[in-house]
């Protein structure tokens, strides 16, 4: 049994309690004497030449304060790149600039021109109405193949839409092609990975401040990784030195992927309370969320899979074009490549993989990570793919995989897509799926479907990610601009409780339960005397955020070792206390004694000697009981599992509904199941939805045509079942202290394709010969590919 | 501007509003009160119910000159009267019903609504009746719980941890 409060407990969240009572302090709760509102005016096409801005009638309106547009942005920088990625040929991607406000040309809907400044938010808005804009319409560029087929650039400077032609791995590429020529049987499928509106129930807000006298500014913004915004808006877009700029990051009402990066309207709202002397706050409506919040998926891609006689998988090669949208999102260009390149080989012993992406600007959005982040957009192809191909050779879908799975001694394993697994048994966790998803009574229930004249299919999928992003030398070498290492300071206070300052930002994840739980695990002492602090950069130590299923691995484990290094300063303090040598102290549920007797001191009495260092070895050892550690993995960590859902469809109206749905994933080690649990819920929620429900369409004209929920189908509870979660099955990481892999995007990474190969599944079991499906699977699509099979 | 008046969370108060101020706007903005969240422009989220005279309503779509004279509750209304949460909001934390938090002050308004006029809901008159109430965190799975829980019904039969 695990220690209460300690790792492994399913301890209640303690934030819970300020959020169900509505003492939550979100951005937009903020409010300053003096506070300004921003409203930007923003595009109505999605590409046109700007002729002409006239503010004038703006700025005699009741109420207004000041009116910016693109040109008071020419001198400084633009939001960047943060990974530079380089084609096949060796030539770096195109980085068009990227400014606060739009100047010389709008390229997607939504693209924010100018910007209003007034005493309220309806003054501004109705002053936003009287800016006369002359924007001359072009046509759009929205279609991937149209975009890299024609000569209408979203970028005219740059003269192509393509940002780069990536290949992973090119070394392979000859033998890939030549294992598919030769190869028994090659299965081939085209498919989309739609694109998807992350939709943090949050929608972004900004607040910034400035003091005329120090030159001190303090922006509260929706972040999940405040350092960073605070790094890219001080080196490279205002300028602003980083000891002159705050970043805080309050309760964030989720993120998804969408609050990693640095918008335009962070920039926008510092430089106006420089300029008014005043605090300036934006906050977001819904559908100017949908149409600037940073988009998600958006591959078309074409996968081979190739087999010999037997089954066994000789290569997959895949083709995908990317969608990256109107201008470069901060990891806009990781996503499509090392986040979905070097996941090709899946759980598979394959030999040969190649991966071919091409990166295109459109005039949308801009699309960057969202949860799963490249990672769900290889699963769904290969698992897809794996699908198809049992079906054309007549196997099961379960022993294919099965015969091609990674073994257990075969770890560590490196992966043909250039990865080095550390650690699985994706057997197991087969073993275990089959279990708790009752696989045996599935005939059964296909038959009580049946019975109603409903269609009931199975699915199956296994994945691998790589999570806990990431070893900084690695990802480097890769074309990151950044380290992606993360700090913790573990304070001890005077009368022993402790306050513990992290990198990684907590916008639903439960860090302030769990990460206690770790040291209170370390320490011996009561969870409850551990706070934890994130999201303001003056009172935390540099790290790089939350995403990427990051947290527990990398800050976690930074925690642990600033951890560490209390319990050995502490060490020393009690050999003192006790006038022992430190090699004969144990320490034990927070008390320190010396080996073989019964002199011992508490953690508590010897925190206070730091502090009131009388009597204190103070030639020898700093008063204090404080530090601090930076964490850099040695690895990626590999989370996998084995997921199955069953469907029902309604032949009649083609509708889909998930009845069942269960996971079973490899975490390692579980600091707190009830909040992993919770993260596989949600990220299940998401998946079901992109398979069954969600779809960011644009029309040809580049208008999105779901800017809304009454236009985009956000997952309801009604759409969703119950879901059978299992972590038993944890192989823990071999390189981080803490043995975590982390679980926030499994999910969502893994329920898709499995979705979709349910669906199949039923529609064959119905006699229909449909061997794909593109998602959202819609009551129409599936009807449709019914009623023409 | 027009004088309202109105009671909130057993409190009586009163100010001047414009006539298109919005009731969410009145208590975020001008009583301070921002437990209640603004998460769409279209009545879809229910981040923002509240309770008008007894009844669920998204605060986004009313005029606060509408709720003149009218009892209102919300979320800081809801915990028992010695600060501990009350049997809805306990039973969301017991059974993890809330991860960021944002659309959970309108998830135990509409919570108490329901149990209201049906004490002993079933699991699909639950996920019914949170149709007009988005989580993008939870997959709803624990929200549903707790609901059910909430109600007094036996939840052991739904998956745990």
């Amino acid at each position: 049994m695990p220690k209460d409060g300690g790792i492994g407990a399913s301890t209640l969240r303690r934030e819970d309690i300020r959020f169900l009572t509505g003492e939550g302090q979100y951005s937009d709760d903020l409010k300053r004497y003096g506070q300004a509102a921003a409203v930007f005016v923003r595009s109505n096409v999605a590409n046109g030449v700007i002729k002409s801005i006239d503010t004038s009638a703006a700025a005699g309106m009741p109420g207004v304060l000041a009116i910016f547009t693109g040109e008071d942005f020419v001198e400084v920088g633009g939001n960047p790149a943060g990974w530079l990625i380089n084609s096949r040929d060796g030539e770096p991607m195109k980085e068009p600039k990227r400014p606060v406000l739009a100047h010389g040309k709008v390229r997607h809907v939504g693209d924010a021109y100018a910007a209003v400044i007034a005493e309220t938010v309806e003054q501004a808005k109705d002053a936003a109405e009287a800016i006369e804009a002359d924007i001359d319409e072009l046509p759009a560029v929205v279609n991937m193949a149209d975009a890299l087929s024609g000569n209408n650039y979203v970028h005219d400077e740059i003269e192509t839409n393509q940002c780069f032609d990536w290949g992973w791995i090119e070394d392979n590429r000859a033998a890939t092609d030549a294992a598919i020529k030769g190869a028994h049987h090659v299965t081939t499928l085209e498919l989309v990975n739609n694109r998807l509106v992350p939709n943090a129930m949050e929608p972004r807000c900004s607040m910034a401040e400035y003091s005329k006298s120090s030159g001190e500014y303090t922006l509260h913004t929706t972040s999940q990784n405040p350092h960073l915004t605070r790094l890219l808006i001080s080196a490279f877009v205002l300028g602003i030195p980083e000891n002159k700029l705050t970043v805080i990051a309050p309760d964030v009402g989720g993120g998804f992927g969408s609050k990693i990066y640095h918008y335009g309207e962070e920039a926008l709202v510092l430089a106006a309370a420089k300029k008014l002397g005043r605090p300036v706050k934006w906050t977001s409506d819904r559908t100017e969320a949908f149409l600037t919040d940073a988009h998600g998926r958006d591959h078309v891609t074409k996968i081979e899979l190739a087999m010999d006689a037997e089954g066994n998988f000789l290569a997959f090669r895949t083709e995908t074009m990317a969608n990256v949208g109107a201008y470069l999102s901060n990891f806009s260009t990781a996503t499509p490549t090392f986040l979905h390149g070097t996941l090709m080989a899946g759980n598979y012993t394959v030999p040969n993989v190649y991966v071919n992406v091409k990166a295109v600007f459109t005039n949308t959005a801009p699309v960057d990570a969202y949860r799963g982040a490249g990672r769900p957009e290889a699963t769904y192809s290969l698992e897809r793919v794996i699908d198809k191909a049992a079906r054309e050779i007549g196997m099961d879908p379960i022993a294919l995989r099965r015969k091609n799975f990674i073994k257990p001694d075969q770890y560590p394993f490196a992966s043909a897509a250039g990865l080095e697994y550390d650690s699985g048994n994706y057997d197991a966790l087969m073993d275990r799926m089959e279990i708790v998803a009752d696989m045996a009574g599935f005939a059964a229930r296909r038959k009580e479907s049946e019975a109603k004249g409903m269609l009931r299919g199975f699915g199956v999928n296994a994945y691998i990610e790589a999570c806990g992003i990431a070893p900084s030398n690695l990802v480097g070498i890769l074309g990151s601009r950044v380290g992606l290492y993360d700090a913790a300071t573990v304070r001890v206070n005077a009368t022993g409780n402790l306050s513990v300052m992290v990198g990684a930002h907590s916008h639903g994840q439960g860090h302030e339960t769990a990460f206690p739980q770790v040291v209170s695990e370390m320490l011996g002492i009561d969870a409850q005397s551990i706070d934890i602090v994130h999201g303001d950069t003056s009172k935390i130590p540099f790290g790089m955020g939350t995403y990427g299923s990051r947290s527990l691995a990398v800050c976690g484990s930074a925690v642990v070792r600033a951890t560490e290094k209390i319990i050995l300063k502490a060490t020393k303090i009690a050999a003192h206390m006790l006038e022992a040598d430190a090699s004969d102290i144990t320490f034990e549920d927070g008390e320190f004694s010396v080996a073989g007797t019964n002199r011992k001191v508490s953690f508590g009495e010897v925190a206070l000697k730091a502090y009131i260092p009388h009597e204190y070895p103070i030639e020898n050892l700093e008063p204090g009981l404080e530090e601090t550690a930076f964490y850099d993995p040695a690895n990626f960590t590999y989370p996998s599992g084995a997921y199955c859902c069953e469907v029902e469809i309604d032949p009649d109206t083609g509708k889909v509904s998930v009845e069942r749905m269960t996971a079973v994933d490899d975490f390692g080690n579980v600091v707190n199941p009830m909040i992993v649990t919770g993260q596989v819920h949600g990220g299940l929620g998401q998946g079901i939805g992109q398979a069954l429900l969600e779809n960011a369409a644009y029309d040809e004209d580049g208008q999105l045509l779901s800017a809304s929920y009454m236009d985009y189908t956000m997952p309801r509870a009604d759409d969703l079942p119950f879901y059978t979660v299992d972590h038993s099955q944890g192989n823990p990481c071999t390189h981080n202290p803490l043995g975590v892999k982390g679980c926030g995007e499994a999910g969502a990474i893994g329920s898709p394709p499995t979705v979709v190969n349910a669906v199949i599944d039923a529609m064959q079991s119905g006699g229909k010969n449909v061997t794909h499906i593109d998602m959202p699977v819609t009551p129409h699509r599936v009807w449709s590919a019914m009623n023409n099979a | 501007m027009t004088n309202v008046t109105m009671t909130v969370n057993g409190k009586s108060v009163s100010g001047d509003v414009a006539g298109n101020t919005l009731l969410s706007t009145y208590l975020r903005e001008d009583l301070n009160m921002t437990g209640t969240h603004i998460g769409c422009d279209t009545s879809q989220c229910g981040a923002c119910v509240v309770h008008v005279d007894g009844k669920a309503v998204k605060s986004c779509t009313m005029f606060a000159a509408e709720a003149n004279g009218a009892e209102v509750s919300t979320i800081e209304g809801q915990a028992n009267s010695d600060g501990s949460l009350n049997v809805i909001q306990q039973a969301f934390q017991d059974h993890h019903g809330l991860q960021c938090g944002f659309c959970t002050p309108g998830m135990v308004m509409t919570t108490a609504a329901l149990l209201k006029d049906n004490p002993k809901p079933s699991v699909a008159e639950v996920r019914e009746h949170l149709e007009g109430n988005i989580c993008r965190c939870t997959g709803y799975h624990n929200i549903v719980k707790a609901i059910i829980a909430a109600s007094g019904q036996d939840v052991s039969a739904i998956a745990a941890e």
